[in-house]
């Protein structure tokens, strides 16, 4: 019985592929590292930011505050190390904004595990309080006199160099963070048991109560746990634009979600994979920097990502009604 | 009036606390600022403001009803401003004057309310015939939407209107603002719908439970399918509304609104897991909302600080309601220990 | 209390719980040995939950003591309880859809070694020994929300096991069981009870698991009615003692009327569901359709509404031809269907009564679109008067209401609509006992009025009491035809069992 979930990975693997034919057949430069260096760069915040929604949806609900909470971890983090410390470490200041942002996600983890609300509700809600909050208290003016050290940190490259074909090719450490938190988010969910209380409360969270999971607590580590990593995406992204900008990330959380229901997460929770997740981030990645090799204009973006939401999650969804139907 | 009702009691309900908040946030805004906030001028700035994310609110009420939730609708209202706006600067442009602008604007009217009404009907197909969750069929949706008005005006503003077109959004008629005629139509028309018609009592009764009104040989896929093309046409209405008043229409007019659309059918009382909502509570939702934030305005408050007083109202409200939800809650899914 | 019995597995004594006034259990003794199997019956309300959740920890008793092995527990709490070996099994399972057939089964001992890290082979190797000391194969990897409901329940039992169950509490574990898989799970019961397990079932349908048992305790209103070896009781006198009467009435006979025909159903095909169905009934009937679980009757029953779409077949109502797989079509054509699971099928529950009942009769009271709400309501109330809800106010929510009066309420919603056919899906489930002899009058009425009443039970005396003749279905197809007074009880069970 091949589960639905590998055939929402199987087809966005192929609807890559084909995209990836076309682009090279189209534009031969396509194919090169330097496309390819481009399109990585360009995943590692919306691959980290993916990673965490991903999680939330196994939990059963959904997330839609957290480009709020990257930006406002991120430009409170710049802030304040610009105004206490502007020596601080890199890793220092990274740390900062993880724990800001941790911070952030408990403030929905008290709404959503504390008082039992609608999750989508609780988020639209915390994502206007974080962003007015950041806006009208922290400041609305863009920055790109970063810390030192937050600048240095985007010119750490693992590789650079230029192909013998003469392409130029560029591998910043962010790179490394976004394989971390795979890393560790795969170790999380299937290694440990809160990980599988995770996906538990996803399948049914009178069972989990049932059976004595402790079902506010793991709710309460998802929320925070995402907050961190936006805190995480947050900051690479400020560093890798060597620019705080206050009001850049949010509006950006749709196309997250596209990338992690493209990969087969299913908003009545329980069900999403990493590879999946990664792969829906390819192809929205894909869609949003490369549309116009395939001779669509980019100013068709949002219409081809809302399209592939509607397509990838239609689909499945029709023929789990189908089934139904036939089973009586 | 006495014996039996259909409609639960007003004083009992949550409309007539969200009364009292309405009237205490109008005299607070009062006291705090008497000389200008009871102004004339501000009372009319105020009655030209709200209505265009009120009607939207409307929209995504009616979709809360059943249990769904409608996350389009500020994209299909730049959509038919989008269309709308096309044809009146393709056929008509901004020197027309006289009965072809009346009729041109009449077209564009027309042709956005079709928009609406077809956007409306692929969000229902997707919830009722594809079985799709309402956040994710219109999510996708409304990017669709959007998409679409980036893609027909590339990004930027359409203008170039007949002066008529001014008449939606900034006109008055016997002193009351054209928009707020619209929004007060509208909600009356809803409220009519939801409360004294067969398919208002199916709205409410499927969103209480969606498998007995199955049961109930209720059509549901057609209520769907009507509740979101309602939703889509009130929504270009709104669309309507926004263009008029920029004098032109973008694709990301008013991106702020869904969240304040959502925020406001809450606050209204409609509960967002279906099956209980009133126009009445939507209505003063909207109304306590334009006395804060216009007092809030006279205080020099930033649109940030709204934003985070927005959010934090919204949030506020939910945590009150929570003991009613939760009982409700509890009931729609009933457990099979007993 | 008297001194502790020491071999006792559990021991219950004089046990008292107390809800804001109402006794639900009123100083009930209540022992199990170990290995021991033992028949808790009792109607609903009857307070068998109430003792099981007492047990498992999920309530604390009012008054009373509580042993488990001897050993005094004192503020029980469902991990505590399961900590010392007593497990339940709900009705729904409580597994998890998305897990794998091996979690499911290794969460819960894992759980409670406290552990933090999760090792997939040791989940299966748990797993694997559990399965196979039951005897059972079920691949390992398998999602549960895959597997058939006999093989969840088996996933359930042994997820009990591996938390080294000494107790297992099983609710109503025959209910969603073909004939065959009672018979394996009867099985599996007897292995585990040679293995020093004792088995508790919580049932008000209890002659299936009889023969496995050694002990019946019946409680009645919060009270121990009856307890004694299980051979001293049989169907029959544990309905007497649940109920506390004999509530066997006399049967209708068979249909003497010559009315004509009204409802013809040809070779209605559904794969998997049921196979070429045909049969007739005629106005004023009572028609029962029996079988046990898994024979295809409740798939019939919502095919005859639209609910379901059989692939081949005719439906015809007075002469006329009922669309297939319409429910909106078949409630136009006048068939009512009072659904089974009143709870999440048939009511609204946040709604008042009287929407509960108008919102049938919504097409009949529009003019020019608009809602004569005060026929509406007047023709709603009327209904509920005849048909006897009693409530202080028609615009309470139906939750207010007991489960017969709730019955009613979803019985007038169709008859408002003045049906030509109503289609009863197991009208008594969940009802107390007194109401049911009502609800059964009331059906007789409607057949003596001139409906056609189709009966969907596995009640057998209810069926005996109120149809006419009785279809019996196995394995998809109608195998029998049976005059209403030919036959018994115990022969009936037969013909849907053999």
């Amino acid at each position: 019985m091949t589960s639905l979930i590998t055939r929402n990975e199987t087809l966005v693997a192929v609807v890559i592929v084909l995209f990836c034919i076309i682009a090279a057949v189209s534009d031969p430069n396509f194919l090169t590292v330097t496309t390819l260096s481009d399109l990585l760069r360009a995943s590692i915040v919306l691959g980290i930011l993916a990673v965490g929604a991903m999680l939330v949806l196994i939990s059963g609900g959904i997330d839609v505050s957290f480009t709020a909470v990257a930006v406002s971890a991120m430009y409170m983090t710049t802030k304040f190390s610009l105004a206490f410390a502007p020596e601080m470490p890199w890793f220092l200041i990274f740390t900062l904004s993880v724990l800001l942002g941790a911070g952030l996600g408990a403030i929905n983890a008290l709404f959503i595990a504390g008082f039992g609300l609608p999750t989508l509700i609780v988020t639209l809600g915390t994502l206007s309080v974080f962003r007015g909050f950041l806006l009208t208290f922290v400041g609305s003016d863009r920055i790109s006199a970063l810390p030192p050290d937050m600048r240095e940190f985007s010119r750490m490259v693992i590789a650079r160099g230029t192909t013998e074909s003469g392409d130029f090719y560029n591998l910043p450490w962010s790179l490394a963070a976004l394989v971390a938190v795979v890393l560790l988010t795969a170790f999380i969910l299937h290694k440990t048991m809160l990980g599988r209380s995770i996906f538990a409360i996803g399948g049914s969270v009178e069972s989990a109560r049932r059976i004595g999971i402790n079902v506010r607590r793991t709710q309460v580590f998802v929320y925070v746990y995402v907050g961190a990593l936006a805190g995480l995406a947050g900051i690479l992204h400020g560093s890798m634009n060597r620019m705080a900008d206050p009001f850049s990330l949010v509006g950006l959380e749709l196309s997250v979600i596209a990338a992690v229901v493209l990969g087969g997460a299913r908003l009545i929770g329980g069900y999403g994979t990493i590879t999946g997740t990664l792969l829906g981030v390819a192809l929205i990645v894909l869609v949003q920097n490369s549309l116009i090799v395939i001779g669509i204009p980019s100013t068709w973006q949002s219409v081809t990502i809302g399209a592939l939401i509607l397509l990838g999650t239609g689909l499945p969804a029709y023929q789990a009604k189908r089934a139904a139907a036939r089973a009586g | 009036m006495s014996g039996p009702r259909i409609e639960p009691k007003l004083v009992e309900s949550p409309e007539f606390r969200l009364a009292i908040i309405t009237v205490l946030v109008f005299v607070l805004m009062a006291a705090l600022s008497p000389e200008r906030f009871l102004s004339p001028q501000n009372l009319t700035s105020m009655a030209f403001q709200f209505p265009e994310f009120a009607i939207l609110a409307l929209a995504v009420t009616i979709t809360m009803m059943t249990g769904g939730i409608d996350l389009s609708v500020v994209g299909v209202a730049n959509l038919s401003a989008v269309v709308a706006a096309t044809i009146l600067t393709a056929f008509a442009g901004a020197g027309v004057v006289g009965a072809a602008a009346v009729m041109w604007l009449g077209i564009a009217v027309v042709a956005a309310m079709g928009v609406g009404a077809v956007a409306g009907f692929l969000n229902g197909i997707l919830v009722s015939r594809f079985g799709l969750p309402p956040i994710l069929a219109t999510l996708g949706s409304g990017l669709v939407f959007t998409g679409l008005a980036v893609a027909m005006t590339g990004g930027s503003a359409v203008m170039g209107f007949p002066a008529v077109v001014a008449v939606i959004g900034n006109a008055t008629l016997f002193y009351v603002p054209v928009p707020l005629i619209l929004f007060a139509l509208l909600a009356f028309g809803l409220h009519v719908l939801l409360t004294r018609t067969g398919f208002g009592l199916r709205v409410t009764m499927y969103g209480a439970n969606p498998l007995a009104a199955l049961f109930a040989a209720i059509d549901v896929d057609r209520v769907l399918l009507k509740v979101y093309v309602i939703a889509g046409m009130f929504s270009s209405v709104a669309g309507l509304v926004i263009m008029s008043r920029a004098n032109s229409a973008k694709a990301d007019y008013g991106s702020s609104y869904l969240l304040l659309a959502v925020l406001i059918a809450v606050l209204g009382g409609v509960n967002p897991y279906g099956g209980y909502g009133r126009v009445v509570g939507v209505v003063l939702a909207v109304l306590s909302m334009q006395f804060l934030s216009s007092g809030l305005n006279m205080l020099q408050v930033s649109n940030f600080a709204r934003e985070l007083i927005w959010g934090g109202l919204l949030l506020l409200v939910m945590v009150i309601n929570v003991t009613n939800w939760a009982g409700l809650r509890a009931r729609r899914a009933p457990a099979k220990s007993g | 209390m008297g001194s502790p019995d020491t071999d006792a597995l559990i021991e219950m004594r004089g046990i008292t719980k107390r809800y804001a006034g109402v006794t639900a259990l009123d100083e009930v003794d209540f022992v199990v040995a170990p290995g021991e199997a033992v028949c808790l019956a009792g109607e609903n309300g009857s307070g068998k939950s109430t003792l099981i959740k007492v047990l498992s920890g999920v309530e604390q008793p009012t008054e009373g003591t509580i042993r488990i092995g001897g050993e005094r527990m004192t503020g029980l709490t469902p991990r505590r309880a399961a900590a010392a070996g007593v497990l339940v099994i709900f009705q729904d399972f409580s597994l998890f859809p998305n897990l794998t057939v091996a979690e499911n089964i290794a969460f819960v001992s894992e759980l409670a070694e406290h552990r933090q890290f999760f090792n997939r082979r040791a989940a299966r190797e748990t797993a694997r020994r559990v399965l196979e000391r039951i005897g059972v194969d079920i691949p390992l990897d398998a999602r549960v929300e895959h597997l058939p409901v006999a093989h969840k329940q088996l996933v359930a039992i042994c997820r009990a096991l591996a938390c080294e169950a000494r107790l297992i509490i099983m609710d109503e574990p025959t209910t969603a069981l073909t004939e065959r898989e009672v018979r394996r799970l009867l099985g599996i019961i007897r292995l585990l009870k040679d293995e020093g397990v004792a088995v508790v079932f919580v049932s008000h349908k209890l002659a299936e698991v009889l023969e496995v048992s050694e002990k019946v305790v019946v409680l009645r209103n919060g009270r121990k009615v009856a307890e004694g070896p299980a051979e001293d009781f049989d169907a029959a006198s544990l309905t007497r003692h649940m109920t506390g009467r004999d509530v066997a009435r006399a049967s209708p006979g068979a249909f003497g009327g010559t009315a004509e025909t009204l409802l013809k159903v040809e070779a209605l095909n559904k794969p998997g569901s049921f196979s070429n169905v045909s049969f007739e009934m005629r106005r004023g009937e009572v028609l029962g359709i029996t079988g046990l679980l898994g024979s295809g009757r409740t798939s019939l029953a919502k095919a005859l509404f639209g609910l379901v779409a059989p692939d081949s077949g005719r439906i015809t109502l007075d002469g006329q031809n009922v669309p297939l797989g319409d429910p909106v079509a078949a409630a136009r054509a006048r068939i009512g269907y009072v659904p089974e699971d009143r709870l999440t099928e048939g009511l609204f529950l946040t709604q008042s009564i009287l929407r509960n009942v108008a919102v049938g009769r919504l097409d009949s009271h529009e003019r020019r679109g608009f809602l004569d709400m005060k026929a509406l309501i007047g023709e709603a109330g009327d209904w509920l008067t005849r048909l006897k809800v009693k409530t202080p106010s028609l615009s309470a929510p139906v939750t207010s209401l007991s489960g017969g009066n709730q019955q009613r309420v979803a019985l007038a919603r169709w008859l408002a609509r003045a049906p030509k056919m109503l289609i009863l899906n197991g009208p008594s489930v969940g009802v107390d006992v007194g109401s049911k002899a009502e609800i059964h009058d009331i059906i007789r009425d409607l057949g003596a009025q001139g409906l056609g009443v189709i009966v969907i039970s596995d009640d057998l005396p209810e069926l005996l009491a109120t149809c006419h003749r009785i279809l019996v279905m196995r394995g998809g197809e109608m195998v029998e035809e049976i005059e209403g007074g030919s036959i018994t009880e115990t022969e009936l069970a037969h013909k849907m069992a053999s």
